[in-house]
């Protein structure tokens, strides 16, 4: 297995879809042994070529939901995923669902698979988060680092 | 439910196109009264992004546009800002850049070809349904658009939006060695592109041509894909620095997209249709060959077949990427320095994105600073063409149910592989991609 990897989904240019990107760019800031770090638009075969072979794959992508709670966070497991059938509403068949079922097809998935679907207050054209959505991407960059320092415990209590 | 005289259908969000839509087709006393395909977001942000900036940013910036083809882009910037600093960059440069653009022609076609448009043909409801049924054509597919993205990665830094790409050239170009290992992905990718061809070609598609003008970048010797002159099937040629006087765009009230047509003559197609009549002389051997043994004629005026023509336009690209990889010599510098202008300038850039005809223009200030930008992308420029197939298309199924004919229509949208917005991606955790209004159309009193 190739260890971990976190991918970060979305486009920086269009505000709040951009909080998985800076998710990312806080995480480089870190020092995460054996994380690859990784961003994307969500296309469904780059998903899957990113993630294949993972033994714990992180995505971290924004969410549009009604009525918004702009910064909450879902976090979701391939399970839940697959019941849910979480959607993407549009672009280039990005649509994590699709990824995620085709990779199952396809005997692709990682072993583990973990979405943390922030919800979104702003997705017009920008650059900046909204606030909430600020204060999400630094908790959750947080929670990330001590899933990954937890796994790599596990995992090197399991080979000693 | 059918042979109603009036209705609406209303497709919210289109599933498997590439960016957000909407279409709307109403019908009045059995007669089709109109088609609107809605595109929600032109790249009129990024212009106004781009004012004040250096001339040095416009490629990095422009690719954020499209994360599907952000070479194309990167492309067209590059050519525009070096035409407004007199800058020609070596022959080594250009074949690297037309190798990288390579790369996003292999993997955006596998893309539409493979995930989002043979399901239509084949039944399915998508691409997940046809690897349940045909695995190993869905990973045939995967695998032919990961030997582009394995061009982009090298040439481009990063498969989505390459950074290794600048003004003047790259900042590292690679050496024969990395080349040579690339070779052997694309020699495989071949095979898998030829069958492709035959794959796609045994499709049935509907009886339905159009009339349309057909526009493409021509040029002496070789298939256009990342320079040339823009031409018609009917005779009209023009220097991209008049693009503008040929392409007006006009403002449509049901979109905030620009619709553009050509001066005095009307509504126009670019992209793979358009392409493949205009230069089909100058494919590869083995490109041509592959069309013409699955029936391509002279010219490709179905659009339901230009998934046939993407398959033999990735034939040509992987083989063209072979052949500039044989050749390639290291260039002496990665780049050549393209410095501020000095004076006020302006600079054109066309080429071949995957979908059709990507212009760009700059205005630069003496210092290289931005002074307006514009970008008019092949999307825009298809949209009259797109809503008159619609209409047409639709006339001659109002006996087809609702869901059906919203399907088709679907179907026919995604023949332009159309880049609507190009530039967002949400999650919805409800699924609400296909709406079907049904209405009474209210005639006015």
């Amino acid at each position: 297995m190739n260890g971990i990897i976190v991918i970060g989904v979305g486009n920086p240019f269009r505000r709040d879809d951009g909080l998985g990107p800076a998710v990312i760019t806080r995480l480089r800031a870190r020092d995460l042994p054996g994380a690859t770090l990784a961003t994307s638009l969500g296309e469904t075969g780059d998903l899957i070529d990113l993630w294949d072979g993972a033994e714990l794959a992180l995505v971290v992508d924004a969410i549009r939901s009604s009525p918004a709670h702009p910064g909450r966070v879902h976090r979701l497991t391939v399970g839940q995923l697959s019941g849910e059938r979480a959607r993407a509403a549009s672009s280039h068949g990005m649509d994590l669902g699709e990824a995620v079922e085709l990779a199952r097809e396809l005997g692709r998935l990682p072993v583990r698979l973990v979405l943390y679907a922030v919800e979104a207050g702003d997705v017009g054209f920008g650059l900046d988060l909204t606030p909430a959505v600020e204060r999400a991407v630094a908790h959750l960059a947080d929670e990330i680092t001590t899933v990954v320092w937890a796994t790599q415990r596990t995992r090197r209590a399991q080979v000693a | 439910m059918t042979h109603r005289a009036d209705r609406c259908l209303h497709v919210a969000a289109l599933a498997r196109v590439e960016g957000e839509g909407a279409m709307r087709v109403c019908v009045e006393d059995g007669r089709v009264a109109g088609v609107q395909l809605e595109i929600y977001e032109p790249p009129r942000f990024f212009e106004a992004l781009l004012r004040g900036r250096g001339h040095t940013e416009a490629p990095d910036i422009t690719a954020r546009i499209c994360g599907i083809c952000p070479v194309a882009y990167q492309m067209s910037a590059c050519r525009a800002i070096e035409n407004a600093c007199g800058v020609t960059v070596p022959a080594g440069i250009a074949a690297l850049r037309r190798l990288l653009y390579c790369g996003e022609w292999i993997s955006s076609h596998a893309l539409h070809i493979y995930l989002l448009h043979a399901p239509d043909f084949l039944g399915y409801d998508g691409v997940v349904d046809l690897a349940r049924h045909e695995k190993s054509t869905v990973e045939r597919g995967l695998s032919l658009k990961k030997a582009g993205n394995a061009i982009m990665e090298l040439i481009g830094g990063r498969a989505i939006h390459p950074v290794n790409v600048r003004v003047g050239g790259f900042y590292r170009t690679p050496d024969r060695g990395e080349l040579a290992s690339l070779a052997e992905t694309l020699r495989r990718a071949l095979d898998d592109a030829l069958s492709t061809v035959e794959w796609v070609a045994g499709f049935s598609f509907p009886d339905f041509t159009h009339d349309h003008e057909l526009l493409a970048l021509v040029e002496p010797g070789r298939y256009a894909i990342d320079s040339g002159t823009p031409t018609t099937d009917r005779g009209l040629a023009f220097p991209v620095t008049a693009f503008e006087e040929h392409i007006v765009e006009e403002h449509l009230a049901h979109s905030t997209a620009l619709h553009a047509r050509l001066a005095g003559r009307g509504r126009y197609l670019t992209g793979p249709t358009a392409r493949y009549t205009l230069n089909r002389r100058r494919l590869s051997p083995l490109a041509r060959q592959a069309a013409a043994a699955v029936g391509l004629g002279k010219d490709c005026r179905n659009p339901f077949r230009s998934i046939v023509v993407r398959a033999v336009e990735t034939v040509y690209a992987v083989e063209e990427a072979l052949r500039l990889i044989a050749d390639y010599q290291p260039p002496a510098a990665p780049a050549v320095p393209v410095p501020a202008p000095g004076r006020a300038v302006t600079g054109y850039g066309a080429t071949e994105a995957p979908r059709g005809v990507l212009f760009h223009r700059y205005a630069l200030a003496p210092d290289g600073a931005i002074t307006t930008a514009r970008i008019i992308p092949p999307t825009s420029q298809n949209q009259a063409s797109i809503e008159d197939d619609l209409g047409r298309f639709v006339a001659g199924r109002l006996d087809l149910d609702d869901h059906r004919l919203t399907h088709e229509c679907e179907q026919a949208i995604r023949n332009y592989d159309p880049c609507i917005s190009c530039a967002t991606h949400f999650l919805d955790l409800t699924r609400v991609d296909l709406t079907v209004e049904r209405t009474r159309h209210r005639r006015p009193a």
